[in-house]
């Protein structure tokens, strides 16, 4: 959830009242935001950095409002007062108009562009702030920190259409970048950044293409090379009327959105409020296209009466009428609601707007009968007889290293059969356990210091690859105990195995029931290591682990483990 | 318990007397060691009320080694003086005596003898006085004859920082009979005997009374997991609702189940490096149903069954990832899409859904509830709800999560 930092006393100038903390909390959850934290710019350096460098900083009250992520309207100050007015009725949703102007041609390497302008628009300090930080928090979340769209905006007064937006080998491209005083090639840029803090995250997104996007006008001045920097000619100050947005992307409709975004939420300032100029793309095959756009969907509903989902709609900014045919309401999608893509976003809206606390419980209409699935069932049964046979049950992390299930176990990785993950988060984790031992093992090294014997056992799934599956693995159901003393007590363990097959009702015979033998297993001492057979089939071994094992594992004791297949039991 | 003896020896010691004895006497009389009375003492307390024995303790002045040296052979500086003749001595010489060194300094300093520095041969000591007075070594005596009480405060602490002297606590026990005192030693019985039962004897025994302040003995018994009793508990109401526990016995799932399924656009920050555990082996997945896939596909691109969809181009590759499973939804999916294929068989139940397990690969999480994802929907398997599930999608707005997630 992004958050939003708006100064207190200008969101209730804009809203036309003040509010106390408890009720302005209130207003955010019933629309659906949450307000984190208050605090103010001074509060938030001497919690970073300390309180002596906090000293000069600002004490104006700042609200941190979270907002949900596909809300790109509410991540600035006008975007959120409107949103709130319209909600309290205060205000109508604004109706965004367009008039028809400009002119642009592409011959695209970032293959899209889009546009749009802001015509006779009133800047001040604080507007202009927030349409810098707006960008900035497009940047950051929808347009994927550029990668997916970059956003310029220029005074359009300093620069003359049309535009060009081109690419050309980096050598080419010479010009006075924002905030800096001499001329540059873009090569020459790409070393300079480098070390920006901010820009140099950017880079990597056109470093190592033979030609860089960049965007002239029929000048050839430069307004910008995206998805890096703007160039110094166009840049906005306070006194700029006209804007020039554009935005250059990897993805059209991303684009769109981001423009509508940003042109809609700062054309409240222009001269002639709420209305956006558009701008015609031409694209390099000759096809036009008018941005932005809205888009009007058909929607039906139950419960409610339909006027007053209209009502409510009307409420989140989404004008509504009801038709008249049937339960049909028609429902108007700003551009600044691009979250909206389905009937039932409109519906979700509608209900946010009736507020969710407000719906009444009921009890479901119809009855259904329960059913356990049976390998959980089995499980549950096993686990409390276990418990009562005095192991105490542990649970243990799915992932383990490859050390872990291989050569602490005295076993070779790649006779495991396990399935690997690509991007470990650490190296504890690189691997999808393919047996419950050393999970049971680590538990005991981290409790050395309780009473001994120390006596766990955990049923749960390991995963192996598996070639049948269409995923290329399956899990299975394992049962591991293990029994950590002063003397290694196969016998209990033993017993314990005998008193499962008791619970399982499986005899102990050959043929019909189960048997163990002895065998040679790596991972446990010579001669004391058995294989478990039922039916005739291995399902499972126990026995005294190897000194070796035990050394790998940190572990001072004897100890005898159990390893069991559960779901040839079902 | 202690010897026997010693114990029937000390009752008939304390029947003799009228008030009481002293633990001290009595073992310098009987010749044993102390603590072997204090033993004795004890044991008889444990017995009952046979005695009663009061703790004393008094101290007294004692000569620590050094002091006995002292008191024996002179102190150090008395030594220094006798030693040297009346030509003098050479200071070498002086400090090869064990009492040298110290008895020098203090000799020097109650003015007994002088240093001639600049003598020939080196320095060399004479007496000063004639006769001394070995003040220390008398203390010393007196504190050793038992007569401490001579020499006051001040003298004794100045003699116990010398090392000298130190004060010891002793402690006794002033002895007096018990209410039930008897020169006879009764021994308790502690515990029932199947013999006792059977011959009837306990009638004639006297038991030893229980403690009722000590804990028992703890009982030697296994344990569930706390987080796993949750589970059950969990398990266990939506069983009482009449939900159908879902097999979520696979930790690795494709992308397609577990996003594009689920209306999860490919570019989503859900689905990138940090947030996923992409696998390296098994890396791909295959055989996906191939008339959902391309209506998934279509949807995603380019809208459909009322969606507008994302319009972008959906691959194929991308879905084919495999992951650690990353919410139990995924299995959700998997399930709607059965039922939808179950649909057309008349005869179906309605029936709901629960599948308790693991998310993300089976990290645990610190938060409440931890990883077990409880995804739940009742499904109707009615003719009205048809287009949505055979479709199998359910759109997500936004949300990972298309239906209530419990935590």
């Amino acid at each position: 959830m992004p958050t939003v930092g708006v100064k207190r006393d200008l969101l209730f100038k804009a809203l036309g009242r003040t509010y106390t903390d408890e009720e302005f909390d209130e207003l955010c959850f019933e629309f659906g935001l949450e307000l984190d934290e208050i605090t103010s710019e001074k509060e938030i350096i001497s919690r970073e950095q300390g309180g002596s460098k906090a000293s000069g900083a600002s004490d104006v009250i700042l609200y941190k409002i979270d907002v949900p992520a596909n809300r790109y309207d509410l991540l600035c100050l006008e975007g959120l007062v409107r949103g709130l007015q319209v909600f309290k009725n205060k205000l109508e949703a604004p109706r965004y108009r367009r008039i028809l102007n400009n002119e642009r041609r592409t011959a695209a390497v970032r293959p899209h562009a889009v546009a749009a302008v802001l015509r006779n628009i009133t800047f001040t300090q604080e507007r202009y702030d927030s349409f810098i930080e707006l960008q900035d928090k497009l940047h950051q979340n929808v347009c994927r920190k550029r990668s997916l769209v970059a956003i310029g905006t220029h005074d359009l007064d300093t620069v003359s259409g049309p535009f060009t937006y081109t690419a050309k080998p980096p050598g080419d491209i010479r010009f006075k970048p924002l905030n800096q005083t001499k001329e540059y090639t873009a090569a020459q840029l790409m070393s300079l950044y480098k070390t920006d803090s901010h820009l140099k995250h950017f880079l990597h997104i056109i470093e190592d293409k033979p030609a860089y996007p960049v965007i002239y006008d029929s000048n050839g001045v430069v307004l910008s090379m995206p998805p890096i920097i703007n160039g110094d000619h166009s840049k906005i100050s306070l006194n700029t009327k006209n804007v020039f947005v554009e935005c250059t992307a990897t993805d059209l409709t991303k684009a769109k959105i981001v423009l509508d975004m940003m042109v809609t939420m700062f054309s409240e300032y222009c001269s002639q409020p709420f209305t956006v100029e558009e701008a015609e793309v031409v694209y390099p095959d000759g096809k036009t296209c008018k941005y932005p756009v809205t888009y009007l969907l058909p929607s039906s509903c139950s419960v409610e009466p339909t006027e007053k989902i209209a009502q409510l709609l009307t409420k989140m900014c989404l004008r509504s009428e009801v038709t008249g045919v049937g339960d049909e309401i028609q429902v108007e999608i700003p551009p600044t609601r691009s979250d909206v893509i389905h009937a039932c976003d409109i519906m979700e809206d509608a209900a946010m707007a009736y507020g969710f606390n407000n719906i009444p419980y009921t009890t479901p209409g119809t009855y259904t009968v329960a059913n356990q699935f049976p390998l959980n069932k089995l499980t549950e049964l096993l686990r409390q007889d276990l418990a009562a046979a005095g192991f105490t049950e542990a649970l243990t992390f799915a992932l383990c290293s490859k050390e872990d299930i291989s050569d602490k176990l005295g076993k070779k990785i790649s006779e495991t059969r396990a399935v690997h993950i690509a991007n470990p988060k650490t190296a504890e984790f690189q691997v999808a356990r393919t047996t419950l031992l050393p999970g049971l093992l680590k538990t005991i090294a981290a409790n050395r210091k309780m009473p001994l014997p120390l006596k766990l056992f955990e049923i749960s799934d390991v995963v192996l690859k598996d070639e049948t599956k269409d995923v290329g693995a399956r899990n299975s159901r394992r049962f591991c105990a293990a029994y950590y003393n002063k003397s290694p007590g196969f016998e209990v363990i033993h017993g314990l195995l005998d008193r499962t097959m008791q619970l399982l009702a499986v005899k102990a015979a050959r043929g019909d029931g189960y048997h163990i033998q002895a065998s040679d297993d790596s991972t446990f001492f010579p001669g004391r290591c058995a294989e478990i057979f039922f039916r005739g089939k291995s399902v499972g071994r126990l026995g005294v682990l190897h000194p070796d094992v035990l050394g790998r594992f940190e572990l001072a004791m004897p100890c005898s483990a159990l390893e069991m297949d559960v779901e040839p039991f079902l | 318990m202690a010897d026997t003896g010693v114990l029937e020896t000390l009752l008939r010691r304390i029947e003799k007397v009228d008030d009481g004895v002293d633990s001290l006497e009595v073992a310098t009389s009987l010749g044993v060691d102390h603590q072997v009375l204090v033993g004795a003492v004890k044991s008889l307390q444990a017995l009952g009320d046979l005695i009663s024995a009061e703790l004393r303790s008094s101290k007294h002045w004692e000569l620590l080694g050094e002091g006995t040296e002292i008191a024996e052979q002179g102190s150090h500086e008395a030594r220094v003086f006798g030693s040297i003749p009346p030509e003098g001595l050479g200071q070498s010489e002086l400090m090869k005596l064990s009492f040298g060194k110290i008895g020098f300094s203090k000799a020097m300093s109650n003015k007994w003898i002088r240093v001639d520095k600049a003598h020939e041969g080196g320095p060399r000591i004479f007496r000063t006085v004639e006769d001394i007075e070995d003040q220390v070594r008398e203390k010393l005596l007196l504190v050793q004859r038992g007569n401490s009480s001579k020499l006051e405060e001040k003298e004794k602490n100045e003699l116990k920082k010398r090392k000298l002297l130190s004060e010891v606590t002793v402690k006794s026990y002033w002895i007096t009979k018990g209410s039930s005192f008897s020169t006879t030693i009764t021994k308790l019985e502690t515990e029932l005997t199947p013999e006792m039962i059977a011959n009837g004897s306990w009638k004639e025994k006297k038991f030893k009374p229980y403690n009722f302040e000590a804990m028992g003995v703890a009982p030697d018994c296994g344990h569930m997991h706390p987080l796993m009793k949750v589970r059950t508990q969990f398990r266990q109401i939506f069983l009482e609702m009449g939900f159908t526990e879902m097999p979520t016995n696979n930790f690795i799932e494709s992308s397609f189940w577990n996003f594009d399924s689920l209306f999860q656009p490919q570019q989503h920050p859900a689905r990138d490096q940090h947030d996923t555990f992409f696998l390296s082996d098994p890396a791909l997945a295959h055989g996906f149903p191939p008339d959902y896939l391309e209506r998934v596909k279509k949807v995603h691109s380019e809208g459909g069954y009322g969606s507008q969809g994302y319009k972008y181009d959906w691959k194929v590759e991308e879905a084919q990832k495999n992951i650690l499973r990353t919410h139990t939804t995924a299995v959700s999916a998997r399930m709607l899409y059965k039922l939808a294929q179950q649909e057309r068989d008349p005869g179906c139940h309605p029936s709901g859904r629960v599948p308790p397990d693991r998310g993300r690969g089976g990290r645990l999480r610190a938060h409440a509830g931890g990883p077990h994802g409880h995804p739940a929907r009742v499904l109707h398997q009615t003719r009205d709800y048809q287009a949505p599930l055979q479709a199998g999608l359910q759109p997500v707005h936004g949300a990972q999560h298309g239906s209530v997630q419990l935590p």
